[in-house]
Order: C-alpha cells, then sequence, then structure tokens
C-alpha cells in the first residue's frame, strides 16, 4: 500500500489547513490560465491530434526507440537504457564516479524523483542541488514535491520567508521578487561549480535525436549548458516522432500547464559541444527508463495513461486533489494521473487505495491534452482491484447484497422502508457506511412517505 | 406523450416530495405518467465501485422494466447518466436493447429543455435568488451546462453566479463513505463559495443529501431544493 490515503488526506486536511488555501488557490489559478489558453485555439482538434500522435508513437514505440538511439548516436550523445530505477541509479552513479564529479545541479524532473536519484547520489559523496525554485525550497525543507508543474506550491508564502530569512539570511518579510533574487544568488554559484547537471524531458524527438525541455525559469538551459557533463534521464513514453510533432506539443502542453502559448525557455539538445572551446557540455548522455511503462503498455487499459505529457492540468482541475495536494496520495505521481499511472508502475497492490481517491467528476478529462479518460481508467483499476479481492469484504458484501435485492422488486420496496425507519431514528449510525457518512455530516432525513407510497395514493 | 418516470433509489425515499412534484411538472407539460412498478436501483453504486457483474444484474433488471417505455425521465442527472451513457457500456451480449433505451432516456431538465423543447414555466420564482449546483455526470457527461438555469431563469428566478458552480461537491456516491474528509472538505469548498441565495438547487438528490449534511453539520442555515421542486413551484 503507497500509504492510507483516506487518513494521510485526513490528516492534511485536519492538522496542516494552509495546505488546502495554498493548493486551492494555486490550482484553481493555473486551471482558469488553461481555459484561456485553450480558449484562444481550436483547443479540441488540438487535443485530438495530439492523442492521435501520441497513440501512433506508442504503438511503434520499438521503433522510434532504436530510430531516437540512433540518432542520439549519430549527434554524439550516448544513450543508455535502465530497465528499472535500480539500473537508472547505477547509470547516472557511475558516469558521476567516472568523471569525478563532485557537485550536480538538477533541473526539475519528475522520473528523477521516481528513480529516488538524489538520495543515492548524496550516498555516493555527490552533492546535489535542486534549481528549480519550488524544488530548492523543498530540498531545504526535505519534503518531496507535491505537484508536478509547481512542486512547492502547497506552500504559502509566509513559509517560504521564514525559510529563506532563516537559511538565506532575507528580510522577515522579503517579496517574491527578493526571495527569488537570495536563491539566485546561491544557485548561480552552484552553477559555475557543477560538474554534471541532471534533467529530465518533456520530449524525445526520434527523427532528429533532440532532448526538448520547457521551463519559465532559465535554470535547466544552465543546467544543461554549463557543467562539462548533461545527463537527460527520459521515461521511454516520451517520445515524439518527428521534429513538426514537436512544435505543437510544445505549444499544447504551454498552455495545458499555464495557459502560456510556449514556456520562456525551451532547450532542444542534439548533442555535446562539437569542437573543444564550443559552447555545450563535453559529453551528453540520455538514459532512457522503462521502470514499469511497458507493464502499463501492455496493459488493456492502462496504456492510454503513456499518453501524459506531466503538464498538471487534470492535478490542477481536480477538486480531490486540491484539498491536500499531493502528499496524501503517497507516491510521486498524485492526483488524478497519479491515481491511474501509479497502480501501473507500481502494481496495482501497492497503490491502492488510489483508485478509489476519486469522485469520478470528470474534470481532469476535460483538461487533458492529450484525451486521457481517466475516470474510465479509473473505474478500470477499480473493477481489477474488485476482483483480485483488494477492497474491504464489508463493501463487496453490500454491493452484492444490494444487486440481489435490486433484482427482486418486494425484496427491494422491503428494505428500503426498513432503511428508511432506521434513518429515522438515528439508529443509521450503526450501520457501516451510515457511520462513515456521520463522521462529518449530518444524517439525511427520509421522506415521511416513500414516493411509491405517494404515487399509489395519487398524486395531485 | 407517455412517460415512464424512472424515481431512482434517493428520490424514492428521500426526495419523495420532489419526485411527486417532477410527476406535477410533467403532467402540467402534457405527458402521461406511468410509474414501472418493477423498477428498483439502476446499479450505479455497483457499476462505480467496479462490481462490474452486479451493475450489470442490476442494468439487466431495469432494461426488462423499461423495455416498453417510449420515454424513460429521471429526476436525477447521475442515474440518468447510468441508463444513457454507461448502461451501453457495461451491457455486452445485450448492447442494442441497452443503446435503444439510451436514446429514449432523459434526465429531467434535459428531458423540458430538449425534448419538448419548453423554457419558459411561468413566473413563480420571481423575486427569488437561487444558486445552482450542477451535478457532475449531467454537466460533463449529459452536457447540461444552461439547462437547469435556462428553466429556472423561465421560471422568473434570479440564478447567481456561483465560483463553485462546476466543482464537484464531494459526493461521488461511495467515495462520500470511503474518502470521508476530503469529501466533506470538497463540501467546504461549495459552502465556503456561496453567494447569497434563498435556495441551493440541484437536480441530483445525491449531491443534495451530501451539501445538506455538511452544511448541517457546520451549523450553517442553507436550503436546498431539489429541481423538480423548484421548477414546480415556478409553475404557479
Amino acid at each position: 500500500m503507497v500509504r492510507d490515503y483516506a487518513a494521510r488526506s485526513r490528516e492534511i486536511i485536519r492538522d496542516e489547513p494552509g495546505v488546502r488555501e495554498a493548493v486551492t488557490g494555486a490550482t484553481i489559478a493555473f486551471d482558469e490560465k488553461r481555459r484561456k489558453g485553450y480558449a484562444e485555439v481550436d483547443a479540441d482538434a488540438w487535443r485530438r491530434w495530439a492523442e492521435g500522435v501520441k497513440n501512433h508513437t506508442l504503438t511503434h514505440l520499438d521503433h522510434y526507440l532504436t530510430e531516437a538511439e540512433a540518432r542520439l548516436q549519430a549527434n554524439g550523445a550516448q544513450v543508455h537504457w535502465a530497465a528499472d530505477a535500480a539500473e537508472a541509479r547505477e547509470i547516472v552513479i557511475g558516469l558521476a564516479t567516472r568523471r569525478a564529479v563532485a557537485s550536480v545541479v538538477k533541473g526539475k524532473s519528475m522520473v528523477t524523483e521516481e528513480i529516488d536519484l538524489n538520495p543515492a547520489l548524496e550516498e555516493a559523496g555527490i552533492e546535489v542541488i535542486e534549481t528549480d525554485l519550488g524544488e530548492y525550497v523543498l530540498q531545504l525543507l526535505e519534503e518531496p514535491p507535491s505537484h508536478i508543474l509547481g512542486p512547492a506550491l502547497h506552500k504559502s508564502l509566509r513559509q517560504v520567508q521564514d525559510l529563506f530569512a532563516e537559511r538565506l539570511n532575507t528580510a522577515p518579510d522579503g517579496d517574491p521578487d527578493t526571495l527569488a533574487r537570495a536563491a539566485r544568488e546561491v544557485l548561480r554559484n552552484a552553477f559555475i561549480d557543477a560538474d554534471m547537471g541532471i534533467t529530465g524531458a518533456n520530449f524525445l524527438v526520434a527523427e532528429t535525436g533532440t532532448v526538448a525541455l520547457i521551463e519559465n525559469e532559465g535554470n535547466i538551459r544552465l543546467t544543461t549548458s554549463l557543467p562539462r557533463v548533461h545527463v537527460a534521464v527520459v521515461g521511454i513514453e516520451k517520445l515524439l516522432p518527428r521534429m513538426t510533432d514537436l512544435a505543437g506539443f510544445l505549444q499544447l502542453t504551454a498552455r495545458a500547464a499555464t495557459g502560456q502559448p510556449i514556456g520562456c525557455f525551451v532547450s532542444l539538445i542534439q548533442g555535446p559541444a562539437a569542437e573543444p572551446g564550443d559552447d555545450g557540455p563535453e559529453e551528453v548522455h540520455v538514459v532512457l527508463v522503462d521502470n514499469g511503462r511497458t507493464d502499463v503498455l501492455a496493459h488493456e487499459h492502462a496504456w492510454e495513461a503513456l499518453r501524459c505529457v506531466r503538464c498538471g492540468a487534470c492535478l490542477n482541475a481536480c477538486p480531490v486533489y486540491r484539498q491536500t495536494g499531493g502528499h496524501a496520495y503517497g507516491h510521486v505521481y498524485s492526483g488524478p494521473i497519479g491515481s491511474v499511472l501509479d497502480p501501473g508502475l507500481l502494481g496495482l497492490h501497492d497503490a491502492m487505495p488510489l483508485p478509489f481517491a476519486s469522485s469520478l467528476c470528470g474534470a481532469c478529462e476535460d483538461a487533458c491534452p492529450v484525451r486521457i479518460p481517466i475516470p474510465e481508467l479509473l473505474l478500470e483499476w477499480r473493477k481489477e482491484a474488485q476482483d483480485e479481492g483488494l477492497t474491504p469484504w464489508k463493501e463487496r458484501a453490500a454491493l452484492a447484497g444490494l444487486a440481489s435485492v435490486a433484482t427482486r422488486p418486494g425484496l427491494y420496496r422491503l428494505a428500503g422502508r426498513i432503511g428508511s425507519r432506521l434513518g429515522a431514528r438515528g439508529a443509521g449510525r450503526a450501520l457501516p457506511m451510515l457511520g462513515e457518512w456521520a463522521r462529518d455530516r449530518a444524517l439525511p432525513k427520509p421522506s415521511p412517505r416513500t414516493f411509491r407510497q405517494l404515487w399509489r395514493k395519487g398524486i395531485e | 406523450m407517455k412517460v415512464a418516470f424512472f424515481v431512482t433509489c434517493l428520490a424514492d425515499h428521500y426526495f419523495a416530495d420532489a419526485a411527486a412534484d417532477a410527476v406535477r411538472l410533467l403532467r402540467h407539460l402534457g405527458c402521461e405518467v406511468g410509474f414501472p412498478p418493477g423498477q428498483t436501483c439502476c446499479g450505479q453504486p455497483a457499476y462505480n465501485a467496479g462490481r462490474t457483474r452486479e451493475a450489470l444484474r442490476m442494468a439487466e433488471h431495469t432494461l426488462d422494466v423499461l423495455a416498453g417505455a417510449d420515454a424513460v425521465v429521471l429526476p436525477s442527472g447521475s442515474c440518468a447518466t447510468m441508463v444513457k451513457k454507461f448502461y451501453p457500456r457495461l451491457a455486452g451480449e445485450g448492447v442494442s436493447r441497452a443503446t435503444a433505451l439510451s436514446e429514449r432516456t432523459w434526465d429531467l431538465a434535459e428531458f423540458i429543455v430538449r425534448r419538448l423543447g419548453v423554457t419558459r414555466l411561468g413566473d413563480g420564482l420571481s423575486g427569488r435568488r437561487v444558486a445552482v449546483h450542477q451535478g457532475c455526470h449531467a454537466l460533463r457527461e449529459l452536457r447540461l451546462e444552461t439547462e437547469p438555469a435556462t428553466l429556472l431563469e423561465g421560471a422568473g428566478a434570479e440564478v447567481v453566479p456561483w465560483d463553485a458552480q462546476e466543482e464537484c461537491c464531494g459526493f461521488g456516491g461511495l467515495f462520500s463513505v470511503k474518502m470521508t474528509a476530503v469529501s466533506a472538505a470538497m463540501a467546504d469548498r461549495k459552502l465556503e463559495t456561496l453567494p447569497d441565495v434563498d435556495w441551493v438547487v440541484s437536480g441530483d438528490g445525491g449531491c443534495v443529501l451530501h451539501l445538506d449534511g455538511r452544511s448541517r453539520a457546520r451549523g450553517d442555515a442553507i436550503e436546498f431544493v431539489h429541481l423538480a421542486t423548484a421548477l414546480w413551484r415556478g409553475v404557479n
């Protein structure tokens, strides 16, 4: 089990009310920008196009992976294949050790969180500095990211002011610009001192062997250009066939994420510096990570989740996510997309009860730039959880009971009357489901007469 | 027009008067309303929980009960969605029967606006300020984005904009008892952003039970009214 989502979410809501406030405010702001960004273009047509490109790529993944590897090598980059998280960590640490790397700067990357790279690097005696401002804040706080795009959006300005006052000696009421400047001073030196830069990738273009990275802060540009060695850790689902596909995806992803027409910085990395003295790192490495993705691809339904471009739009649209932020989910991928990806990546047993952490409202599906049918996929995981006996037996018994009663109209009427009477007397609290209901709500008031009784009497 | 009324479990037991108002409203609009007596639960609790076999048994029962109906109207966007959208996904061998029923099945507001073409009911709600809670299935599956508000305005009400109008209230059936704290926090968000109104109106009883239960636990004094009742009052 990832963690007890129900208990953890209750704790966050009860003990850290600032999280709900910060996350709700930030996600609603992001979601409004996304809506505006979509409204400026024919978003439905873009999304259908993007869905088609991703489906094509995923169904020919072997072909495009082979093409990408050949192009990357022709560009002078070195390609490494990692079957799982342990192999990916070994590869990166091996590269760092071989080049006697003492210090690493990192761009924000979900896949390096997924493979737990930072602790492994630190254990190998290598200093790691996160250079995305939100990630930097979280590194100081020793917390995992809570959102794909805004890793620290669950923090209030006050919390960052206090943290920076203590650690960077900023004024206690420093405005966001002052705080960003203070972080930048630390990070500029880190870029200059670092021997290796590690990033993820938004896309990998097979046709040209291009690693594409979108950002707004400029830290990824520095991470990929200043250190001697650049390592891009890339999930195998990040492929796009052609450069023209990338042009569309850069725009659609930015609109979905922040409503921007395009990210402030787009880095297209074609390989290392051609000649000594040219701009760019001496070595570029691309680590292609599977870590459960081929299992997801082989799944009858869940494969659609591999279209995900990690824009965070579904998290921003999700009223469930807004109450707690990402930490309640207990895995690096949280929110709606996490609840459909995690069972595939971790195994359903280990991801329980995430497929049930949704009211199935459908806001995520409307927001998704690649039209992942998240509610349907959640239902598919729920079916598997039921078939494998991973849900509470009382719940299964109750639903089996409902079906038995509901297929016998006479019994159904009797059960309805008994249920209403019990409810009217407040005895319903003793029933397992109503007991949970009553934890946070007043009990429902049954009608004095059922509709059936009114109908028999005659409705005037 | 002949209409088979499918009352739904929650309306039968918790919104009996609203369901009766739906019948009055349909008759007022010229429909001959029948009540197929064998009807029970549409099966949505089992469907949403991933208990496909149980959901299918209930769907088949409902398909039998509604087999002869010309048009089926439900006072619930969510249960209407179950019959209209989810039965065809579930039905397997009975898919043609489910698809045929799907085309004849309507949520109450959907039926009045889209099938009967009525948007003006009367002026019984004039002077009344209402906020509309849109159930997620009605909104995102049936795409009833404007119908409930159109009908309320068509009965004289002032529909007051609500920041969280399109946000899920947190009911979600089993979700409300499995993930209680999150579900309640979602209701809080709706209640915290509610404008000053006389009524909160919704076409889904489940949402109302949850929102009303939460608001009473918080000590709010908010009056929740089922859409069927609001519209029937609008006629008079």
